[in-house]
Order: C-alpha cells, then structure tokens, then sequence
C-alpha cells in the first residue's frame, strides 16, 4: 500500500488529474520563463513588418527597412571600391617601370596583388608561387616571355595560348614524333643533346648526331646554343629548369607530343589595377627583372 | 483519494467529467491532449497550414525565379558529366551555389540566381564547402589542369585532400542511355524538345569531337563548347565530366545583367 501524500497547507491547487493517486500541482509558469515566450511572439511580428516575409500576389511584403540582401552586397562592394579608388586609380595609371619607385604604390600593389593570387592564380602555380608540373614557377629567375614587369603584365593580361583573347601569347611546339617531323631514332640522339646541354648526363655516342638533328629542327626557336628565344616563348633548355620534367622519359614525351599549356585571359575577369597588383606581387617574388 | 487495489480510473485523469477549477479558454487544450485522433487532425491542419504558407507562394510570386537571358537545358554530354558529378558524390564537399556576401562575390564571381539552377534536377547547391565552391568554375582552369586535377589533385594543388578520380579518363562511355535521361529530365521538367531527343546521342558525340559537324548541336545548346576535352580518343567520362564543369556558371552574360535589388 502506497501513502497518500497529505496536502499540507499552502500547497498550489492541483491540476485535477490523478494517476493511481499520484496528482500534479498546477504551478504557475516560471515568470522569466513565460516572458521570454511572449517577448519572441512579439518579435516575430515585429520582425514581419520590418523585414520581408508574407507572401502576397506578386511578391512577398519587403518590410518597412526596405532590407535587400543584393542592395547590402551591391553597396558593401561600392563601400570597398570607393575606399580603394583613389590608389587603384593611380595604380592603373602610372607607368608599370615606375610602381615600383612608389613604396605606397608598391607595398598596396604586393598586398592587394597578394590576395588576387591567392584567389585566381593559386590553383595552378600553387599558393606559394612554385608551380607544379606543366604550371611555370614563378619564384625562379627563369621566364619563358619575359620576366620585366612589362611582360609579366602582358602575359597575365592577355593569357597564354587561349582562344578568348586574339593578344594572348602564342607558341606551338611541332609535335615532332606524333606528325612524323621525325623518326624514332632521331628523336632519342636529339633528346640526348638536349640533356648534355644542361649537363645532365647524356648518351655520348647520341649526343653529336643529335645536335644535327637539333640544328636543323628546333635552334630556329630554341636558339643555336639552346638559350631560347622570350620573343617566341622558346625555353631555355640549358638552365637545368624544366617545366615538365628533364629526364629522358619526360623529354622524348615533350619531343614526340609536344605540349600546350594555357593561361586564360585576365582582362575579362579583373580589372586593370588588379592585374597591375598581380603583376607587382608576381615581379617581387624572386624573379622579376 | 485511495489508491485500493483495481480501483477504475478516476474520471477527472481522462479529462472528461467534472472538474475542481473553472474551465477558462486555455484550459481547454486538455480536450485535445487527451483525444488523440483529435490531437491528429489538428497537428496535420497545422502542419499543412504552415507548408502552405511557405510553399505555395513559390508557385506564383513573380519574383522567385527572375528571367535570366542565356539559361538553356544541359546538352547531352553535359548532362551525362552531370550524372558522374552526382554518381561520385562531388556535391558533398563542392556548393553550386555563391551566397550574395562581398567574400563570396570576390572569391567566386557574381552571386548564383535562382534560374541558373533551374534545369538541375535534383540541383546540387550542397550544403558543406570542404572544396570549394564550384558554380562559376566553367573557363576558370584549362581543360589540360582539370585533366591533371582529377588524375592527381595534389599534384596541382599540394595542400588538397580530393581524392584522386583517374579512373575517369580510363572509362569509355557510349550515349546508350542519353536519349531515357533526357526523355526523364523533361518529364520532371525540362523543356527539352522532340528534336533534342532525336539527335541526343548524335549531339553527344559531337561536342567531343571538333572534327564533327556540329552546328546543329550548337543551335540547339547555344554557348556549348566543342572539344575534346581529355585530349584522349574516344569519350570518356572525364570529357563528359570536364564538359559539365567547363559550362558551370558561364551561361548567363553578366555584363548585360541588372540584377532587381529588392529581393
């Protein structure tokens, strides 16, 4: 048998229920409680007149604050660009030589440049600059169109080897194995060659043989001694630096298929004084003429 | 009370019956809380009120898919690139979907519309960025670096932790099935016409093939580009899948867009 509680006085009204003698005081609502939910149906309205919420017959009501998150972000871009105008005005003018004459030019140049390379040009060259494979380093003082601010603006300007912008730079290697330009053999003495010109270890008895063959086929653009040409974009193959690989494998793969990178145009993408940051970020970094 | 052994339960626990207190406006839930088909048909009346009002409106208010120039159906190799982009689950690390915040516009380019992901069934704006955001990638990367990417991203990217999807370029596929994909896009939808059905698998190998005739596949997916995407013979589902991304986000030509600041 279980006890019946006694009802001592003071106690709440219950609430009338009973389950097997066991009854609930009908305790009023804790007061902080109970104003927390009447303050959060008061907000809620309030919230619907102030911002948009109901749906109506064409559109939703737009609220009293005329709140818009398009208007937020379109000015919050214009707060931005207004702070920035003067300086990116100026950073688009001046002449490219002279930016780096400028410490405040430069320094807002590097910085800003910094940040548009993190955002755009990181994929491919990597965040710090190093590149990857097939995608150039531009830490070196090595350059395939030239590594003076004037040329780092026009290749990022314009691209590389893309179709979107007629100023694009434009080289094509002849893909010597797969057009049959020449045969297997030849191929092997004058890879040979070229790695003897680095003096990376060479099949000596190829090498003579194939600085005929690199003569009559490649010194039009890579130069007699292998030096390269900037204005064609033709490497130089004697540096030891190579932009996919220099072991025989990597270069009999290069001299049969050729290779083909692209950079895409900036132009459509950033604006002037962006690409002149960029341009400023990229000349500082180790290589820049 | 007495609680003495098989008493019936008392009548004032069911809620009918007498009870002690006067019965106010608020007492009265108790009716509900102890009838539970009652209780049924009420939390159902309110559930379909509330989705009502936050569904319903989507139908007709104007303003909920603007009209953007330049939005047109996938073409057939895009849509099967789209189908390996959901088979392999790259919605679960990469969004489609650039939210209207200065980083994200800055980052990313100009804020996603809701017509840019009106052909997507099911749309793929995802919910986490482990990767990120791919709704503008289309032009951004050479085909050759999506190539590398997919094959290897840490070899362009040391600090990613993408898995590696060589198997892509390896895996030749045939338009066998382009023409029930499309004819189920548009039955959720898709104003593909009889024509597009047609010429599906005919259009799917053209866009892989720049020696192909392929003006007409052009007339009919305005904007489409044509290549060969893997630089590979034969179509693989890396052509398919580069083709996809290589169009993402580049339909609609936001130099001739305004957008309507009040939404």
């Amino acid at each position: 048998m279980s006890k019946v509680p006694e009802k001592l006085k003071g106690d709440p009204e219950t609430t009338g229920h009973s389950w097997d003698g066991i009854e609930e005081f009908n305790n009023p609502l804790p007061r902080w409680w109970l104003w927390t939910f009447y303050i959060t149906i008061v907000w809620a309205i309030l919230y619907t007149i102030a911002y948009p919420a109901w749906p109506m017959i064409s559109r939703a009501t737009p609220g009293i604050l005329g709140w818009s998150t398009r208007a937020d972000i379109a000015e919050e871009i214009a707060a931005a660009e207004e702070a920035n105008a003067a300086i990116n005005t100026k950073l688009a003018s001046v002449e490219l030589a002279s930016i780096a004459e400028d410490a405040g030019l430069s320094t807002y140049g590097v910085s800003a440049g910094a940040a548009v390379f993190r955002t755009w040009c990181a994929q491919c060259h990597g965040s710090g600059a190093a590149g990857a494979v097939g995608y150039p380093n531009l830490l070196d003082d090595d350059w395939l169109w030239g590594g003076d601010i004037e040329a780092i603006h026009a290749t990022i300007a314009h691209g590389i080897r893309n179709e979107e912008d007629a100023d694009a730079r434009y080289s094509e290697m002849p893909a010597f194995g797969r057009d049959e330009l020449l045969e297997p053999a030849q191929i092997d003495e004058v890879v040979n060659f070229v790695m003897s010109l680095s003096g990376e270890p060479a099949d000596a008895s190829r090498v003579e043989a194939g600085a005929v063959v690199f003569e009559e086929n490649c010194a039009a653009c890579h130069m007699e001694d292998g030096t390269g040409d900037r204005e064609q974009g033709a490497p130089n193959l004697t540096d030891a630096i190579w932009l996919y690989g220099g072991d025989y494998d990597s270069l009999v793969e290069t001299v049969t298929q050729s290779r083909f990178g692209v950079m895409p145009s900036w132009t459509t993408r950033l604006s002037e004084a962006e690409i002149r940051a960029v341009a400023t970020y990229v000349h500082q970094l180790g290589g820049g003429e | 009370m007495n609680s003495k052994d098989k008493t019936p339960m008392p009548a004032s626990a069911t809620g009918a019956g007498a009870r002690p207190k006067r019965l106010s406006f608020l007492d009265r839930h108790k009716i509900i809380e102890t009838n539970a088909t009652l209780l049924l048909i009420l939390s159902f009346l309110v559930v379909t009120i509330g989705g009502i009002v936050q569904i319903a409106p989507l139908f007709w208010l104007e303003n909920t898919i603007e009209e953007v120039e330049g939005m047109r159906p996938y073409s057939p190799l895009e849509l099967t690139g789209r189908e390996i982009y959901v088979r392999e689950g790259c919605y679960v690390c990469h969004s489609q979907m650039i939210r209207p915040m200065r980083d994200e516009v800055e980052r990313y380019g100009h804020y996603s519309l809701a017509a840019e992901s009106m052909y997507d069934h099911p749309f793929q704006w995802g919910s986490k960025r482990t990767g990120p955001d791919l709704a503008r990638v289309g032009g951004r990367y050479s085909d050759d670096w999506h190539l590398d990417h997919l094959r290897d991203p840490q070899s362009v990217v040391p600090e990613s932790v993408m898995p590696k999807y060589a198997f892509l370029e390896r895996k030749l596929i045939e338009p066998t099935y382009i023409e029930d994909l499309i004819r189920t896009q548009r039955f959720v939808g898709v104003p593909y016409t009889d024509e597009m059905i047609e010429s599906a698998a005919a259009d799917f190998t053209a866009q892989a093939d720049p020696d192909s005739d392929y003006d007409a596949m052009l007339e009919r997916y305005p904007g489409a580009q044509v290549r060969n995407f893997d630089g590979q013979p034969g179509i693989s589902e890396a052509d398919a899948l580069i083709a996809y991304l290589q169009m993402l986000g580049t339909l609609v030509d936001f130099s001739t867009f305004t957008p309507d600041a009040s939404r």
